[in-house]
Parts: C-alpha cells; structure tokens; sequence
C-alpha cells in the first residue's frame, strides 16, 4: 500500500529521487531549493540511497557535472532556484540539445535587485527557451508524481530530454503536506531502468557537443524543435499510465469548472489552487466563471487551451512573471499567440501578479476577475496592469 | 563521414547531433578558410623541417625527396612556416593569383 505522510514538500522532492533511484546528484543549496539538496545529502550520507553525490562549487557546474553524468548513463537529478537557475542558463541549452535527460526541480524564486528569495516565476520565464521539458505542479504530492514522471518521459528512448519539475518557492517547498508515497515495487516497475543508446564509454568512442558550423546547425536545431514537439506524445502516455497505476491523473491544461462559463481565468503553479476557492465562491454567487491551469509549460499545449476558451467571452490571464518593456505577462502574451488565428476566441486581457511572494489572496483573485470583465467593456490605456501595487 | 555535411537532412542527425564515428575530423576541409596559401621554393630549402614542426595545423609532410610540402585540403594559410622559415623558402601567394 502506497503510504500517506506529513512532509515538508521538500523533503518530499527528495524521497521521490530516492524512490526513483538515482545514481548520481550534483547540486548548489540555494533558498528555497536548499532543503531538497540537504534531504538528498542526508540519504546518501546515511546509506539509505546508493547515488554520487557531487558537492559542487556553484550551479554553473552543478549543471555541467550533471551533464557528464547523464552522458554516461547515470540515472541524474538535481535542483536549483531563482539566482541558481540563472547562473546556470548557458549549460541549460546544453543539456536539452545533447539530449541528456535528467530531472530538475525549481523552487520558483524572484531575481534579484532587489534582493529576493521569495517566490515568482521570474526565473522560470528567463529560461523559457531552452529546450527543456517545463511541468508546473500546484502541490506536494504533484511534485512527487511529476519527478516520477519526469524520469520516465525524460529518459524514454523516444525523448531523451532533460525534465524541469516546477515548485513555488516557499508556498509549496516549505510547507508540509499530506504526500502520498507510491511503493517502491510498483516505481521500479513504472520507470524501466535508463539506458542511454550511446553513453561515453571507451570501448565506443563518441563525440558529444562536437562544433557546428553554419551547414549543420540549422539541421540540429530542427532536429531538436521537432523531438521537443513529439515529446507530448510520450508525456501524455505517461501521465495516463500514472493514472493506471497509481490513481492521479494529469493532463497539459486543467480545467476546472469551464463549462457554461462566460469568463475564464487562467494560471499556472501553486496559486492555482487559491483561484480555484475564488472561483467556488463567484460560482457560488450565480457568477459565470471558470478556471484554466497550465500544467505542461513546454512543449506548449496549443490545442488544449484553444479547446479550453473557445466558448467564453473573456480570458483573464494572471502571470506572475514580467516581461520588461514587452507585452507584460509571458504567459499572456504566448496565450495571446496561440488564440490570434482563430476565427472566434475571446478577449484577452493580462494582470502581472504575486512578484517577488506577494500574495494572492482568493478575494485578491475575484478583484482580478472583476477588473478584467470591466477592462473586456471599457478597454484599457495600458496593455497590462500590475494587481496590487500601490500607486 | 558517411556523405558530406551539406547533404545530411535534419533526420539524418544522431541523438543530440551526437558524431558516432572516431576520428572523423580529418575529414573536415579546413583548407577553404585560407586566402593565402605558402609556396615552397626547394632551390633555397635546405631541409631542416623548422615548417614542419612550427605548422600549427600539422599540415606540413615531408616528401620522397625530403622536401616539405603544405596540404591544401587543411593548410588554413596562417603563415607561420613562411614566417619561421629563415632561409626564405616559403612565400605566402594570394589565393586569387
């Protein structure tokens, strides 16, 4: 029987890696992420996980150590946060254009000045781009199942991609939650052991991460766009054959009570669950209101939200994350795209909200809702507004 | 390589453009960075390999006369060997001449 126990959400994090096994961790503690590293440090230490722990100098090569750690076919994990994640970036794009899958867990953290180490999704929209795989999870126990999840999708051998599994800093890392842990039989079973297809070995001598010039990186980076895209398919697999086996199921975009509503509110990560109490509450009132989660971040999942709005009338998405002197939001202005061509869809208007571990309170979310059914009537001067920022 | 880069489709990549066959550098043409390529006049040579060692490519072979001859497939025509060569046997010639 799989067990129920009241955990801090990052410790959590780390008896899912031991639970999947891992072989190697090289990681950099950094707020809020530290607890997840610490927790692993520990089981290695004590006996209880048989893995390499890299000690490393900075997440610049916690990073690289956890590349040359999958190349060779270690089962790989690590975790980072906010400034970490940043520090980072570059060997980022390496991982997911060599194909070295690993599982990363992100405590989502502000960036810095001024200093912060609560949480937004500032770090998470920075490394948009890079190639990974990006779910977003709204509780403990989804972490876990997603860590799960990710190794399995990660390293199938139709993917071989790196995973990042996204946590809110603080509001999901430090709490302490009911979590329930699968049994290990039934893990082992659900993530067949890796086997990358050409691992450094020196009885097969290969290149890894060899120049290219201007003839070939076009071709890789097609190459590489269309194995991201493809990776859906085994990502929706998974996620089905983890509703089999262990009775939770998820899906690229959550809804929650869509149907019949005029105004849908859209988000992603742990405030979720918050919008979800306001939208009880106006649904409650007689309000025709609804909510969309994103839950899978990258690949994008076009099709899903373009299903989920096509019957409202206005779509009020709430980032939390700004896009300086852009279009404000990125998950409004990438919503925004994936609606533009389609002959009816509904008016979109983006708040930024939450920065830097503001909270978002459910009466905070029903003053969004209010405010942007006001702003679909009477239109607005400014292409997004900041909710809750004094004036 | 199997066939030349120019002809390799975004499918025909490897895992994570991975390049699975050793050693297959030396069949990359460095040769056509160069502009200007050494010209070696034997009648001043006087044999002592100082080109050859010096060749930052390793491009520079010794022939069945003992004399030293630059390959053009890699020579990259940096200049090197005509600067080290103190006897003036080697001249860097524009690629165009």
């Amino acid at each position: 029987m799989a067990e129920k126990v009241g955990i801090e959400v990052s410790l959590a994090i780390a008896e899912a890696a031991k639970l999947a096994n891992v072989d190697v961790v090289a990681a950099y503690p950094i707020t809020p992420q530290t607890h997840i590293v610490e927790h692993l440090a520990e089981l290695v230490a004590d006996g209880e996980l048989d893995a390499a722990y890299i000690p490393v100098e900075s997440e610049h090569s916690a990073m690289s150590a956890c590349l040359g750690a999958s190349a060779s076919g270690a089962r790989t994990f690590t975790a980072t946060a906010g400034q970490g994640l940043e520090l980072m970036h570059e060997v980022l794009y390496v991982a997911s254009s060599m194909q070295l899958p690993m599982v990363m867990t992100v405590a989502n953290r502000a960036l810095s000045a001024p200093l912060s180490v609560w949480g937004d999704h500032s770090d998470v929209m920075a490394v948009r781009d890079t190639g990974w795989i990006q779910i977003f999870a709204e509780n403990g126990q989804e972490v876990v199942d997603n860590v799960l999840c990710g190794f399995r999708i990660g390293e199938d051998p139709k993917v071989l991609l790196p995973v990042m599994v996204h946590l809110d800093g603080f509001y999901l890392s430090h709490v302490i939650e009911p979590v329930l842990f699968p049994e290990q039989s039934k893990v082992d079973k659900f993530i067949p052991p890796y086997k990358y297809p050409m691992p450094l070995h020196p009885d097969k001598p290969v290149t890894m991460g060899a120049f290219g010039p201007p003839i070939i990186y076009a071709e890789t980076k097609k190459a590489q766009e269309v194995n991201l895209e493809a990776s859906k398919e085994v990502i929706l697999d998974c996620w089905q054959e983890f509703g089999k086996a262990f009775g939770r199921h998820y899906s690229p975009v959550e809804n929650y009570h869509i149907e019949g509503a005029k105004v849908l509110l859209l988000t992603m990560g742990s405030f979720s669950e918050t919008a979800m109490t306001a939208v009880d509450k106006m649904r409650g009132e007689g309000r025709e209101v609804g909510l969309v989660r994103i839950r899978l971040w990258r690949p994008f999942p076009f099709e899903e939200i373009r299903q989920a709005v096509k019957k409202v009338d206005v779509l009020i998405v709430v980032d939390r994350a700004l896009s300086f002197g852009g279009p404000g939001g990125p998950v409004c202005s990438e919503v925004r795209s994936a609606l533009y061509g389609e002959a009816k869809k509904p008016k979109v208007i983006g708040f930024v909200a939450g920065l830097g571990g503001r909270d978002i309170t459910p009466a905070g979310f029903e003053e969004i809702i209010n405010r942007g059914i006001e702003i679909s009537q009477k239109g607005s001067k400014n292409e997004f507004e900041i909710f809750g920022v004094r004036e | 390589m199997t066939k030349p880069e120019s002809e390799f489709t975004w499918k025909d990549l490897e895992i994570g453009s991975i390049v699975a066959e050793p050693g297959n550098a030396s069949q990359y043409q460095t040769g056509d960075w160069r502009s200007e390529r050494p010209l070696f006049d034997n009648n001043k040579c006087i044999k002592c390999g100082l080109c050859y060692i010096f060749c930052p490519e390793g491009c520079i072979e010794r022939n069945a006369e003992g004399y030293f001859e630059a390959n053009l497939f890699y020579c990259k025509g940096c200049g090197i060997c005509a600067r080290e060569c103190w006897p003036k046997a080697i001249t860097m010639v524009p690629e165009e001449e």
